[in-house]
C-alpha cells in the first residue's frame, strides 16, 4: 500500500510531492463519507432523544401545609415522593429506590422506608439502614408559594438538613 | 391406483407450467437431486450430501433445528398477537386481558408465544452449551460461534423488549430496574437510557420504542443472521460430530 502511494506521487519541479489523480478523489471520497457517517451518527441520536416529553411535571404544588399532621409520612403517588413533617418543619423525600429505581413504601409500624424490589431499608429522613441500595433517597426543594401552598422541585436536590419551617 | 397417481405426476411434470417453475427433470440421480436443491432459493443453502453421522439424534439433539422452529412459531403466533395489540397506555394492558378472555383462540395463542419465547431462551442456551461442550468453536467453526453469541444475544433482547409488552406490574419494574441497569455505565449510561425509553420514565415511549424493537427491528437481525448462521454451518463442513463418543458409543 505504501509502496504504491510513494510510486504514484511523483516528484513534480518545484520539489514538492505529488498526488495522483485517484488517490486524491479516493481520499476525498473517504473523507467526505466519514464526515457524513459522523454527522448522519448525530443525526439519528438526535431523532432517538425526545425534545418534548409529556411526562408528570417535575414542579408541583403538594397542598396546604395543614394537610399534613404533625410527625406524619405522605407518600404522593403521582409524584413518588415522601412529604414528610416533623416538629422542626417539613422536607420532601424521593420514594425512589437509588439501586434500581423500584418505588419504595412507607411502613409506619417499623418506622422505616421499605423497597419492595430488593429489600433496601432508608429512614425516613432517607437515610440508608441496609443496602443494597447505594447512596440515600435524596431530598427535594420545598417551598412555600405566595398563596401559601406547599411547592415541590424535583429538579433541585438539596441538603437532607435542609427543612421548610412553617 | 399407485400407477394411476403416477400417470398424472408424469402428465403434470409435462405441462408448460410445470416446466416454467421447475427447470429440470425429475430428482432421480445423484446429479439431479443436487440441481434440485441448488436451484431452489428456499433449500440452496442446504447440503446435497450429509454424513449418516450428523443425522444422529445423539448428534446435535436438533437444538439449533428447534431453536429455528420455535423462531417461526414465535413469529407466526407473535404476528397473529399484533391484530389485536395497541402497543399505547393503557389500551396496551386491556388488550392482553381481551387476549385472554374475550378473543377467541387468544389465550391460546398467547400463551403459545410466551411459552414458547422461554423454550427458546431455553434451548438458545442449551444449543450453546451443547456445542461448546462439543468442541464445536473450535476452528473451521469460529466465524460461526461468534454469529450464534450474538444470536443469544438477540434472542435475549427479544425476550426482553417483549416482557414489557403486556403493560403489567411485573413488565414495568421489571423494565424500570432493567434500564436503570444501563444507566450504571460509566459517562454515557443516562443518554443511553434516556434514549432507549425515550423519556426519564418507562412511559408510553418506552412501550413503543420496545414494541418496534421487538416486532421488526431485532426479528430482521434474527432472521439474517440465522440465514448466515445456517449457510455457514454447510460451508465449514457440517455439524461436528466425532467417530466415537467419549462413552465409546458410535
Amino acid at each position: 500500500m505504501s509502496e504504491n502511494n510513494s510510486n504514484s506521487r511523483g516528484p513534480v519541479p518545484d520539489g514538492k510531492t505529488a498526488i495522483s489523480r485517484r488517490d486524491f478523489l479516493s481520499e476525498i471520497t473517504i473523507g467526505a463519507l466519514g464526515v457524513a457517517g459522523l454527522g448522519g451518527t448525530a443525526v439519528i441520536y438526535q431523532y432517538f432523544s425526545p425534545n418534548v416529553l409529556f411526562e408528570p411535571a417535575t414542579t408541583f404544588r403538594a397542598g396546604n401545609p395543614d394537610l399534613f399532621p404533625i410527625d406524619s409520612v405522605s407518600f404522593l403517588q403521582d409524584q413518588q415522593i415522601y412529604i414528610v413533617r416533623t416538629p422542626s418543619g417539613f422536607f420532601a423525600v424521593s420514594a425512589v429506590c437509588t439501586h434500581l429505581g423500584c418505588v419504595t413504601q412507607w411502613k409506619p409500624d417499623a418506622n422505616r422506608i421499605a423497597c419492595p424490589c430488593h429489600g433496601s431499608k432508608f429512614q425516613r429522613d432517607g437515610k440508608k439502614i441496609e443496602g443494597p441500595a447505594p447512596r440515600p433517597l435524596p431530598h427535594y426543594s420545598i417551598t412555600l408559594t405566595a398563596d401559601g401552598e406547599l411547592l415541590v422541585d424535583k429538579l433541585q436536590i438539596v441538603k437532607s438538613e435542609q427543612v421548610l419551617k412553617v | 391406483m399407485a400407477t394411476q397417481i403416477q400417470t398424472v405426476f408424469e402428465n403434470l411434470r409435462g405441462t408448460r407450467v410445470w416446466k416454467s417453475i421447475f427447470r429440470r427433470g425429475p430428482a432421480v440421480t445423484n446429479r439431479t437431486r443436487s440441481i434440485a436443491i441448488f436451484g431452489n432459493l428456499f433449500l440452496h443453502w442446504m447440503p446435497v450430501k450429509v454424513r449418516e453421522k450428523s443425522l444422529k439424534v445423539r448428534a446435535a439433539y436438533y437444538l439449533g433445528s428447534l431453536s429455528f422452529l420455535l423462531f417461526l412459531i414465535l413469529v407466526v403466533t407473535g404476528v397473529l398477537l399484533m391484530f389485536y395489540y395497541h402497543p399505547a397506555t393503557p389500551k396496551a394492558y386491556h388488550d392482553m386481558k381481551d387476549l385472554r378472555f374475550v378473543v377467541s383462540s387468544g389465550v391460546f395463542l398467547r400463551n403459545m408465544h410466551r411459552i414458547g419465547a422461554h423454550l427458546m431462551v431455553l434451548l438458545v442456551f442449551w444449543h450453546m452449551f451443547h456445542v461448546f461442550y462439543r468442541g464445536g468453536y473450535k476452528p473451521p467453526h469460529e466465524f460461526n460461534w461468534v454469529i450464534g453469541v450474538i444470536l443469544l444475544v438477540v434472542t435475549l433482547f427479544l425476550s426482553y423488549t417483549g416482557y414489557l409488552l403486556p403493560w403489567d406490574q411485573l413488565a414495568f419494574w421489571a423494565v424500570t430496574v432493567g434500564t436503570n441497569i444501563i444507566s450504571a455505565l460509566p459517562v454515557i449510561g443516562n443518554k443511553v437510557r434516556f434514549v432507549a425509553l425515550g423519556g426519564n420514565i418507562v412511559g408510553e415511549n418506552a412501550l413503543l420504542r420496545f414494541y418496534v424493537l421487538h416486532v421488526v427491528i431485532l426479528p430482521l437481525v434474527a432472521f439474517l443472521l440465522i440465514g448466515v448462521h445456517f449457510w455457514r454451518v454447510q460451508k465449514d463442513g457440517g455439524l461436528t460430530v466425532r467417530s466415537r463418543d467419549d462413552d465409546g458409543k458410535n
